[in-house]
């Protein structure tokens, strides 16, 4: 049995090295910064013959997903990535491919949004893609990046709905950080080939994606609502295999650090949770009794781990990198209230935006903001 | 000489029981399409006339397997299913022939909002047989202009009359230097036929376009389509012709009509059994306003006689 490699490697590489541990068939690709080595990457892979698949260097995002779903459709694998006005620019194609029921897999490298530009990272894109019906994760390490992809292809082909796999552009997408890469007859026995139950096959003609009529398209729509819900414990398991095959665990629907007993919460996601567990130990020093609560999955929100996850009377502090326009504060605050009105009328939630268009969120800055809000 | 219509396949693609208009072209050059593509091909179609007239849920009336795409990407989603069949063949997840795999699209989905992904589709020369039935407008949404309509058309969003001809699409997709562009209409089953036959041969991006027009869009007697069709080519307002690596040849009798064998009938009876045009044409400047539909057609004529003694 071979052993595991580690390797120094950036996010998007890691990226690129899970697409072709996953034997995918189809990479519909086209540059964005700061996604842009994903693809470069990928496209030396089937070049020089590394990755047995087809790389198309389509003209565009919304094409980019057209391509992808379409190739799904056919009963392909598929992976694909973008970044920020990317993503925005796939938004109607990542309808259908929720409604087609594809299970496309596809990384968004966060991004703050156009106008005005910005390189850097926040949570703007891929939090605006929430009523979209994809699944979506957010990844805090390059090997989260790794691991999360090969989950996420598991998740997807189980259920029929697409997934995004989201983390930070440059704090993690061109960051090198350790990075183990499991022997690949582990990861083959974990993902095993895609066999869709239907594609688009000549032998057995039917229609797809046609007009339906009132009370089908009612149920379609109810069928994706269900199954979301219903995927929370795929991923579970996916989380839970992935860690007996491996030995590696980045969480499952959340990830936790020091909130057992803790009276102040951090709630946040991406690379500035990984900052913050430093964060918490700097408070914990101060005699602050602090915690993190991460929620590794976006969507389907996550209601019940977190509800029975936080410490009885806790404050959590939700520190938001996106805003919430029309509402006060973030978005992730806003999801964490309405689950816990009439759940846990003991926990009190602030809130701050922070760290928009990538302004570094430090350990101490964090730490400090975390302090100021227990005063408020 | 293109293929008698008798001798075509008996095999029908388009099932009967659809909710196409009587006497819609693009119902009846679909049914040819059919015959020369036979059972093995995905088609993909965008919101369009087609998809509408192909049954509800979960019905089919087309024999293939039918997936329904967003508007502008009809080129870049047939090359994800070309790309997706090709490599499933290669990794044997895919038995017997590869299908055809091509698209069935209007010419709102290939002139104007597909004709971004179709031109890179083209560009990268990926594997398959764009179709853009084309009946000079946005039929299906009630008939607005598109890059289709020509000049002295009313629809919708023209009420007074298109003020710019369209644009020579056909042409455009043959400077992709794609290995092969075709034109047609349903007045001439048998080249249509011909010319399909012959794309599902060869490899890479192939273009056809059909003129198909629409009684409801262009306001003439539903039984005479195919007698429009015809005039069409024979005032030379539409022209057969294919190139095959890039060497145009016209097909008849649009040759005739291009070698100078044969005078192209004046325009005058072609637009004016139309409702399109004829509306437009009571004021006092209806001969002007015929003149500027005769000089596009003199033009587009004189320009593809000339651009057709390029074979480099």
């Amino acid at each position: 049995m071979k052993a595991a490699q580690v390797i120094m490697d950036t996010g998007t590489h890691a990226a690129a090295l899970a697409v072709k541990s996953a034997r995918v068939d189809v990479i519909p690709g086209y540059p964005i910064t700061p996604q842009t080595s994903i693809m470069e990457a990928i496209a030396g892979m089937v070049e020089n013959g590394e990755l047995n698949a087809r790389f198309i260097p389509v003209e565009g995002e919304h094409s980019v997903l057209a391509a992808a779903v379409a190739a799904s459709a056919a009963g392909a694998r598929v992976f694909t990535a973008t970044s920020a006005n990317g993503l925005l620019y796939m938004h109607e194609v990542l309808h259908m491919a929720s409604g087609g029921r594809l299970p496309v897999v596809m990384c968004n490298v966060n991004r703050g949004v156009f106008a005005p530009w910005t390189l850097w990272a926040d949570h703007q894109d891929s939090f605006a893609q929430r009523d979209t019906g994809w699944i979506q994760y957010h990844c805090s390490s390059n090997q989260e990046v790794f691991n999360t992809i090969l989950q996420a292809f598991r998740v997807a082909e189980q259920i029929n709905i697409p997934v995004m796999v989201n983390f930070d552009g440059f704090a993690i997408s061109h960051c090198l950080m350790p990075l183990t890469l499991p022997p690949q007859e582990d990861i083959d026995r974990f993902l095993p080939p895609h066999k869709p139950e239907w594609r688009l096959d000549p032998a057995n003609p039917s229609s797809f994606s046609n007009v339906t009529m009132a009370a089908e398209y009612a149920t379609f729509r109810q069928l994706l609502s269900d199954d979301i819900m219903a995927s929370i414990p795929m991923v579970k398991q996916a989380a839970q295999e992935y860690k007996e095959i491996t030995g590696m665990w980045d969480g499952d629907t959340i990830d936790t650090y020091r909130l057992e007993d803790a009276e102040v919460v951090a709630f946040a996601v991406n690379s500035m949770a990984a900052e913050l567990r430093l964060s918490i130990d700097m408070l914990r020093e101060q005699g602050i009794k602090a915690g993190l609560l991460r929620p590794r999955l976006y969507l389907p929100f996550p209601t019940e781990d977190i509800i029975s996850a936080l410490p009885k009377n806790a404050q959590v502090m939700v520190l938001d990198r996106n805003y919430n326009y029309g509402h006060p504060g973030g978005i992730l605050a806003s999801e964490l209230k309405s689950v816990l009105y009439g759940r846990r009328n003991d926990i009190t939630v602030k809130n701050r935006v922070m760290g928009i268009g990538g302004i570094d969120l430090t350990r101490r800055f964090m730490a400090s903001e975390i302090r100021a809000m227990m005063d408020e | 000489m293109a293929t008698s219509i008798k001798k075509l396949p008996d095999i029908e693609q388009v099932l009967s029981g659809n909710g196409a208009c009587g006497g819609c072209p693009a119902t009846m050059a679909l049914r040819i399409v059919g015959k020369a593509l036979g059972p093995n091909a995905i088609m993909l179609l965008t919101p369009s006339c087609s998809v509408a007239s192909m049954g509800m849920t979960p019905k089919l009336g087309y024999n293939w397997p039918c997936i329904n795409i967003t508007f502008a990407s009809a080129g870049s989603s047939a090359s994800g299913i070309t790309h997706a069949v090709e490599i499933m063949k290669e990794k044997d997840r895919l038995q017997g022939e590869l299908p055809t795999v091509f698209s069935w699209v209007g010419d709102g989905g290939t002139y104007d909002i597909g004709f971004q992904a179709l031109s890179a589709a083209a560009e990268r020369n990926d594997n398959m047989i764009h179709f853009c039935y084309n009946n000079e407008a946005y039929s299906n949404t009630g008939v607005q202009r598109s890059g289709a309509t020509p000049r002295g058309t009313f629809t919708t969003t023209t009420p007074t009359g298109k003020r710019q001809p369209k644009k020579n699409m056909p042409l455009l997709m043959l400077e992709h230097n794609i290995p092969y562009v075709a034109t047609a209409t349903v007045a001439y089953p048998g080249d249509l036929y011909d010319k399909v036959v012959k794309a599902k041969n060869i490899q890479g991006m192939k273009y056809i376009e059909i003129l198909a027009p629409c009684y409801l869009g262009w306001q003439f007697d539903m039984p005479e389509t195919v007698q429009m069709s015809r005039m069409a080519v024979r005032s030379g307002a539409w022209l057969l012709w294919e190139a095959e690596n890039g060497k145009i040849n016209f097909n008849n009798p649009s040759s005739q009509i291009i070698s100078g064998k044969k005078e192209a009938e004046p325009v005058d009876e072609y637009v004016m059994k139309q409702g399109r045009f004829n509306r437009l044409l009571k004021g006092p400047d209806a001969a002007q306003r015929i003149a500027e539909i005769q000089g596009d057609i003199d033009r587009e004529i004189a320009f593809m006689r000339e651009r057709a003694k390029i074979t480099i």
